[in-house]
């Protein structure tokens, strides 16, 4: 397992061969996150990530420990970077080495979903009306409720 | 009792701190009493963590509820929602 909150920016490529590496592994899903230039109708020239040192590297290793009573999880990467971004640059990677693509899949949005709702990190965004702080939205606090309907294991 | 506390985010820049040491008043034990006890500051400190406003907390790094119970030399924080990923 490997969680790293950076300033620095990754190699997914890289990240990911580093995954692959025992003949258990039948199946790694990745999700990639990328700063937008646009968000509610404003275009953003550069995005700022905050995140509360100890406690965000705290909050994701607890969520990949849920992910891993929920499924079969072989190996996990989670990097999530914070400082000045800007459009097209890459925020979030979570890599999930399983042995069956459901594992991996599910696994890799579960922690998704979770971090999203549960990691300490606020992004504030600099648009030509001025900065702004995002907003959370409804739909990332449904999205992590899904899991809370479903059993473990359950299709 | 003296505790740290963080503030994060908008809620960092709204009050116009990152961190303070606090010695709170006998009677101060939960988060929601350390709440009231900063609301009760006036001003930022009142706009800030009303009751209205949709406010996170943690204890030694861990989410928490209002009723969470606070112990001297913990270090607590007060932040937006998190809008990470």
């Amino acid at each position: 397992m490997k969680i790293l909150v950076q300033r620095e920016d990754f190699d997914v490529g890289a990240e990911i061969r580093a995954l692959a590496g025992h003949a258990r592994i039948g199946a790694v899903a990745s999700f990639i996150g990328l700063v937008r230039d646009l968000n509610d109708g404003s275009a953003v020239a550069t995005m700022t990530l905050e995140h509360y040192p100890g406690m965000t590297e705290k909050a994701i290793e607890g969520i990949v420990a849920q992910a891993k009573g929920r499924w079969e999880v072989l190996d996990c990467t989670v990097i999530h970077r914070f400082g000045e971004l800007k459009p097209a640059d890459q925020i979030v990677l979570v890599a999930v080495a399983s042995g069956h693509r459901g594992d991996a899949f599910a696994a890799c949005e579960f922690i998704m979903d979770y971090l999203k709702t549960r990691a300490p990190f606020w992004k504030k965004e600099q648009t030509p009306q001025g900065a702004r702080w995002v907003e959370a939205r409804a739909t990332d606090d449904e999205a992590a409720g899904r899991w809370q309907r479903k059993e473990p294991g359950a299709a | 009792m003296k505790v740290k506390v963080l503030y994060f985010a908008g809620l960092r820049e709204q009050v116009g701190s990152s961190s303070e040491e606090l010695e709170l008043p006998a009677g101060v034990s939960t988060l929601a009493g350390l709440r009231s006890h900063l609301v009760a500051r006036g001003g930022v400190w009142q706009s800030a963590l009303a009751e209205t406003r949709l406010v996170r907390m943690a204890v030694n790094q861990q989410m928490a509820q209002a009723a969470s119970a606070i112990r001297s030399g913990d270090e607590v924080a007060f932040f937006p929602p998190v809008t990470g990923g």
